[in-house]
């Protein structure tokens, strides 16, 4: 392993059991099956796929909020599943996150410094003067000024909301920095601004970053590896270039051509999926995309397609030769 | 005449902290046949100047207009028992959020009927046959047997399509979509906006879409108004729009898509949208604009020519390069 490896993910899934009723035997709902990625410094790795794909219950898994069901984790090498509870505490600051609503992530009764402050007083043994010394060092790598401080979330717009979450995140000083949706809830001028200061922040800390997105526009801007995901399972994973260039998996294709381009009366291909994601706890049989595949054939009715390395990429269909 | 005139429409809200002014001097007019797109961040007024057009704004905001009139009748002075045939009937809307804009209490064939009772003269077996005639319209598979659904049963996306189905029941005139794939995923959005765009042909009913994709508005609008901080600031048929932006800020949300980045750094307006409290003299847009002079900081700038765009700018921009700009920003 290089050491430009920060994280290293394989086979990670995860299983939920849901509960039918009194008489009925609980089911069993994949949310995350055989995910296999690894992260490096300064790179961007973006996880792609519409609501229900599983993007959010890998951040949980990779931010070690909530355990994986089987598969290995390891981070800067330290296995985490298994790992008991001293281990995890020490490698949790390794790995942050931001969320998507930065309405609903900051406390709106905790001023703006104490919010800051509170993972070093949690984590580290440093005074107080020492830690409102470090954040506001890291508030004004975000843009904003030490000022700010005594005030609430609410006295802030929604993108001088956001920065301040990603100076949360960056308190204690992380490697891995998980992005859940980022920008999704701002305006285009604001998602402007968020996006440039986190690809500013990553070349000044070293950080890698697992950017979970729907918005396939922003995915092209800021990823340098993205994997798609559809109910649970990666259906394709590959660098960025190639993937926007020459899509190989038809989900991959239905979702480029559905993404509308700023660009009026641009003739494109369209692809029109039919139907909706199907219920994770009985996903259909075979290929779980072969209701909606224009591509599919008998074999995707009844054989579940491996990740296998095709056409210079790992792929998961059985029409990809 | 237009299905649709709006002259200097302008909302204000008595609020706690004094008066706000969320709709200031809109003008617009949509024919049918139109698809207009309203675009513009939140905070520009885009939905408040349609929600009064609908009458669905609270006891607090006052709306005043030169003129607001549908199909020649003034929306203003109209009385109510005039509106609620109006409304609901020959202009409908759709909303951004279709699970919360269903009631969960009432299946979706009821709440549809409901719409067709209100308005149209018809037998209780008519009206089944017509909820699940529009139910065949808008997509949704098995009508029949969906006529019992509760909203709770369906996805999104279906949700969406009883909104739809509801908002067309009664032959409209004009739909008003606030940002009806917002909430949706891409390849739902896609099927979404395809299908409104196909009633609208078929029907040639007029469409207005208030969104902030600017995706979505180049591959469906035929006109677009940007607005910005409560004003209309720019109006231009779709082409020319995205190919010669007139207003600075339509220029700068342009670059701003990551799409048109041509370098690994965006480039971003600086600042936010004014507020109630810090609403600038002159040119709102002049403490975030590059090109901003002195001039557009003291004086409102007024409205060009259909030329320029219709837009409010001391130096409307050609071909990328203010004009008439004396060269020193300040």
């Amino acid at each position: 392993m290089s050491d430009e490896t920060v994280l290293v993910a394989k086979d990670l899934s995860k299983h939920y059991s849901v509960s039918r009723g009194v008489f009925k035997q609980a089911a069993s709902l994949t949310a995350l099956s055989d995910a296999s990625f690894s992260l490096q410094r300064k790179k961007t790795l973006a996880v792609v796929g519409e609501s229900g794909c599983g993007k959010s219950t890998l951040a949980q898994l990779v931010t070690m909020i909530s355990p994986p069901t089987s598969g290995s984790l390891k981070i800067n090498g330290q296995e985490i599943a298994g790992a008991d509870k001293d281990v995890l505490q020490g490698l949790r600051s390794q790995v942050q996150i931001v969320f998507q609503n930065p309405y609903g992530s900051l406390n709106p009764r905790q001023k703006i410094g104490g919010a800051l402050m509170e993972p070093l007083l949690m984590n580290t043994k440093l005074s107080k003067a020492e830690c409102r010394e470090k954040a506001e060092a890291t508030i004004n790598q975000v843009g904003l000024r030490p000022e700010h401080f005594e005030r609430y979330p609410h006295m802030f717009s929604g993108g001088q909301r956001q920065r301040i979450a990603i100076a949360r995140a960056l308190m204690l000083e992380p490697e891995i920095l998980v992005l859940d949706e980022p920008v999704s809830a701002l305006d285009v001028s604001i998602q402007a601004q968020i996006l440039n200061l986190l690809l500013e922040l990553q070349e000044r800390l070293d950080l890698a970053y697992l950017f979970i997105s729907h918005d396939l526009s922003v995915v092209k801007h800021i990823a340098d590896e993205v994997m798609v995901m559809y109910l649970g399972k990666p259906v394709e994973q590959c660098a960025r270039d190639e993937l926007f260039a020459n899509p190989q998996h038809p989900y991959t294709r239905a979702l480029l051509s559905s993404t509308p381009i700023p660009v009026p009366g641009a003739k494109k291909e369209r692809i029109y999926l039919t139907g909706e994601i199907p219920s994770p706890i009985e996903p259909p049989s075979g290929c779980t995309f072969h209701p909606r595949c224009p591509q599919c054939f008998d074999t995707c009715k009844t054989t579940l397609p491996m990740l296998e390395a095709k056409q210079s990429r790992l792929t998961a269909c059985h029409a990809v030769n | 005449m237009a299905l649709l005139e709006i002259e200097n429409l302008t909302v204000e809200f008595a609020t706690a902290s004094g008066r706000f002014k969320a709709v200031d001097k809109v003008s617009l007019s949509v024919d049918s046949g139109d698809v207009l797109a309203i675009v513009g961040e939140s905070g520009s007024g885009k939905s408040v100047a349609m929600l009064a057009v609908m009458g669905l704004l609270p006891w607090t905001a006052t709306v005043t207009a030169d003129r607001l009139r549908f199909t020649g009748k003034d929306l203003l002075t109209l009385s109510k028992r005039e509106r609620r045939r109006t409304i609901g009937k020959d202009i409908t809307m759709i909303f951004q959020e279709p699970m919360t804009s269903l009631n969960p209490c009432f299946t979706i064939g009821f709440q549809i009927s409901e719409a067709v009772k209100t308005h149209i003269k018809m037998t209780r077996s008519q009206r089944r046959d017509r909820v699940i005639e529009i139910l065949e319209q808008v997509g949704i598979p098995a009508p029949e047997k969906r006529l019992s659904a509760f909203p709770h049963q369906l996805s999104g996306g279906m949700n969406q399509r009883v909104m739809i189905a509801m908002s067309i029941a009664c032959n409209p005139k004009l739909i008003i979509a606030d940002e009806p794939t917002t909430a949706l995923d891409v390849t739902i959005q896609a099927q979404i906006l395809e299908l409104l765009l196909g009633l609208q042909r078929g029907k040639d009913m007029a469409l207005v879409l208030i969104t902030h994709d600017m995706g979505v508005v180049a591959e469906t609008a035929q006109r677009v108004a940007v607005q910005y901080a409560g004003q209309k600031i720019e109006e231009q048929p779709v082409q020319q729009l995205f190919e010669h932006p007139h207003h600075p800020y339509t220029a700068a949300l342009l670059s701003a898509l990551p799409e048109r980045a041509t370098s690994k750094k965006l480039p971003s307006i600086p600042g936010v949208v004014p507020g109630q409290f810090d609403r600038p003299n002159g040119c709102l847009f002049s403490p975030r604009c590059e090109h901003a002079t002195k001039v557009c900081h003291a004086t409102e700038p007024k409205q060009q020519d259909e030329q320029q765009g219709l837009v409010r700018c001391h130096y409307p921009l050609s071909n990328g390069a203010p004009s008439n700009h004396p060269g020193v920003a300040s």
